[in-house]
């Protein structure tokens, strides 16, 4: 089990080193209705720590960690792979999100919100 | 695999997962790995060990039915079963159960909000219901009343106030503003508190007490039954906030101080959490100071007292929060003011002042917008950005001078033997009436070691801290033991009285096994 958990965190932290270093080219496609209700989904549940302006806790940490744009929503190198980390494994203080909180559907929906920008 | 529950057999655990299935719907039981490590703490400070605790299990009901249905499958098997809210008690134990393979009932989905009433300024909600959630609703309707939410947001308001959580307004209480509850008993019988146990009483949210004995505080931090409503009051919104800070230049000026501050908050003028500054410890990592403290015998107060004034800092200062009236809170600051003014040498500054409900453009100004009334996750800013969580030791000490300098001098001399940084900590907050409260935020990180350290200091600190009278008010899943064992007045009389109630109300000791150190008496062995 500690196995299994210091596997995913490792995974945790590569994906969000993939993050930091390597812009990606591919775009997941996403129609349209979807992520509108992403782009809904996304602000009630990432927009308090990674919207803009003060008090946003991961743009800041994001900043602070060099990423360009900080903000989430201004990126273009997010694939559905480290999104889907982020928000089943956690990232530095960011905790898991359980699926009573983000169902799968609505995690697809982010993805493909963050996709389709 | 997932873990079983412990006592309790593959076959059975089958069974009763089938008999959960069919109760709440296949899709919210959740028994693969994937799922499972969903609940776990993500701030556990056992990362990677084998005492990180694993739920066997989780549930999602719907409604109160469910749970009553879980609550009788439960007792049929024995299945541990380990409640939350919106299951973001993070530095607590988050959504992770105290017992491994207990099976964790995630209310989440009981997210209704089922009455803001602006009239009388309360609100009727279930478990699910985040901070967030309920000021978005306010914001939808309009509605007239003010929400003091704890630091992070995305809590709840009944998990809240049913682990005794503090916010930063005049309602920071939670538990004080708790008015009526709705239980669900392991019996599965469902129980409303207060006016609510009377059937055509329009004052559930109005009146606390009803008739009889006063229970609603035995569902607090406790594991006595599963709460599935409750009534909490809401502040009528103030028309602004107003902050002014007060600074003394002298150690031994804090004993007035301290005073001044308890006359205000006792007398309802000071309404909200502040806490004491030492320009010390903000400047703790000069090196002008840590050589004066370095040399032989130690820094004198008169040494400290000059080393600040050369610098043009106080000794001590405190920022005072005013909610009310744009005519009265100026005068309630001058009042303040004509009080501290019996300081010598005292000074005062005026701090920020906000129109309630704030504006848009005050929000984008503002860090932190909670003391304003408005739910945030700004606080995780102040934990830095490489950690992967923390934890707090939080005792409860005397809102005196004379105990601050006592309690700052016992908890440097332990931080200092145990190799800890205090930098992060908060010396004396209000989050609580009539008391100080005091917070060492503990880093939690992905190094066994570290962590390790972590909390043989944090155990050393419940010791040393119930040595002095000071106990915690809540504490992460990993110390629980360990603080209700400082509450050992007359041979631990206030556990055996806990322990009695959970016989008698949890009688298969199926609800949240070792929640606030309350074992059930078949697992009572594993008491500190």
């Amino acid at each position: 089990m500690a196995e299994t958990y210091e596997k995913a965190a490792r995974m945790s932290r590569t994906c969000l080193l993939i993050a930091l270093l390597l812009p990606l080219s591919g775009r997941a496609f996403a129609e349209e209705p979807q992520a509108e209700r992403g782009r809904e989904v996304y602000q009630k549940w990432c927009t308090p720590c990674h919207g803009t302006g003060l008090g946003k806790p991961g743009t800041s940490a994001a900043a602070a960690h060099g990423v360009k744009p900080a903000v989430l929503e201004q990126r273009t190198d997010l694939t559905p792979k480290m999104i889907e980390t982020a928000v089943r494994k956690g990232v530095y203080f960011m905790p898991r999100f359980r699926k009573t909180e983000i169902s799968n559907a609505d995690l697809a929906a982010i993805i493909a919100y963050l996709a389709h920008k | 695999m997932p873990s079983l529950p412990p006592g309790v057999n593959r076959k059975d655990f089958q069974d009763a997962i089938s008999q959960f299935q069919a109760a709440v719907g296949k899709e919210w039981v959740f028994t693969s790995d994937e799922d499972i490590d969903l609940y776990r703490d993500s701030y556990s400070p056992f990362w990677n060990e084998p005492e990180d605790p694993m739920p066997s299990a989780a549930l999602a009901p719907d409604g109160v039915e469910q749970v009553q249905q879980i609550v009788r499958i439960a007792n049929k098997y024995r299945i541990p079963l380990w409640t939350v809210s919106t299951g973001k008690n993070l530095a607590y134990g988050g959504s992770a159960p105290r017992l491994s393979g207990s099976v964790v009932l995630d209310l989440k989905r009981m997210n209704r909000i089922l009455e803001v009433n602006d009239r009388n300024h309360y609100a009727l909600v279930e478990p699910g219901v985040s901070y967030f959630d309920l000021y978005r609703y306010t914001q939808e309707k309009g509605l007239n009343v003010f929400i003091d939410a704890p630091d992070p947001g995305w809590g709840s308001p009944v998990g809240n106030t049913l682990d005794r959580g503090g916010g930063h307004t005049p309602l920071r209480d939670h538990f004080s503003t708790l008015c009526g509850m709705e239980v669900v008993l392991t019996s599965g019988d469902v129980v409303r508190t207060g006016m609510g146990a009377l059937p055509n009483s329009h004052t559930w949210q109005q009146y606390k007490y009803g008739f009889g004995p006063y229970v609603d505080g035995i569902f607090t931090q406790s594991n006595y039954g599963i709460v599935t409503k409750m009534g909490v009051w809401l502040y009528p919104m103030p028309e602004m906030r107003f902050t002014g800070t007060v600074s003394v230049p002298k150690h031994d000026d804090l004993i007035p101080m301290v005073d001044t501050l308890s006359y205000l908050m006792n007398s309802n003028i000071v309404l909200g959490t502040t806490s004491i500054a030492s320009s010390l410890r903000a400047r703790a990592r000069d090196p002008e100071l840590i050589a004066l403290r370095s040399k032989p015998g130690g820094a004198t107060t008169p040494e400290l007292e000059e080393y600040l004034r050369g610098k043009n800092l106080p000794y001590w200062s405190i920022e005072l929060p005013f909610y009310g009236p744009t005519e009265v809170v100026p005068a309630q600051w001058a009042f303040a003011k004509r009080k501290f003014s019996a300081i010598p040498g005292v000074q005062f500054r005026d701090g920020a002042s906000n129109k309630l409900p704030p504006s848009p453009e005050d929000l984008a100004k503002v860090a932190n917008p909670v003391p304003l009334g408005v739910p945030s996750l700004a606080i995780f800013s102040a934990l830095g950005t490489n950690g992967v969580g923390h934890i707090d030791f939080s005792p409860i000490t005397p809102m005196t001078g004379e105990a601050v300098f006592e309690m700052m001098d016992v908890f440097d001399k332990v931080s200092n033997e145990m190799g800890i940084d205090n930098v992060l900590s908060v010396i004396a907050g209000t989050y609580y009436p009539r008391s100080f409260f005091f917070l060492f935020t503990f880093p939690i990180v992905h190094d066994v070691e570290k962590n390790r350290k972590t909390r043989a200091a944090f155990k050393r600190l419940v010791e040393v801290g119930a040595e002095h009278g000071w106990g915690e008010y809540r504490t992460h899943l990993a110390f629980m033991d360990d603080v209700a064992n400082a509450y050992s007045f007359n041979n631990h009389a206030l556990l055996r009285l806990h322990e009695t109630l959970k016989d008698a109300l949890d009688p298969n000791g199926i609800l949240a096994p070792g929640k606030s150190g309350i074992w059930p008496k078949h697992m009572r062995k594993r008491r500190v």
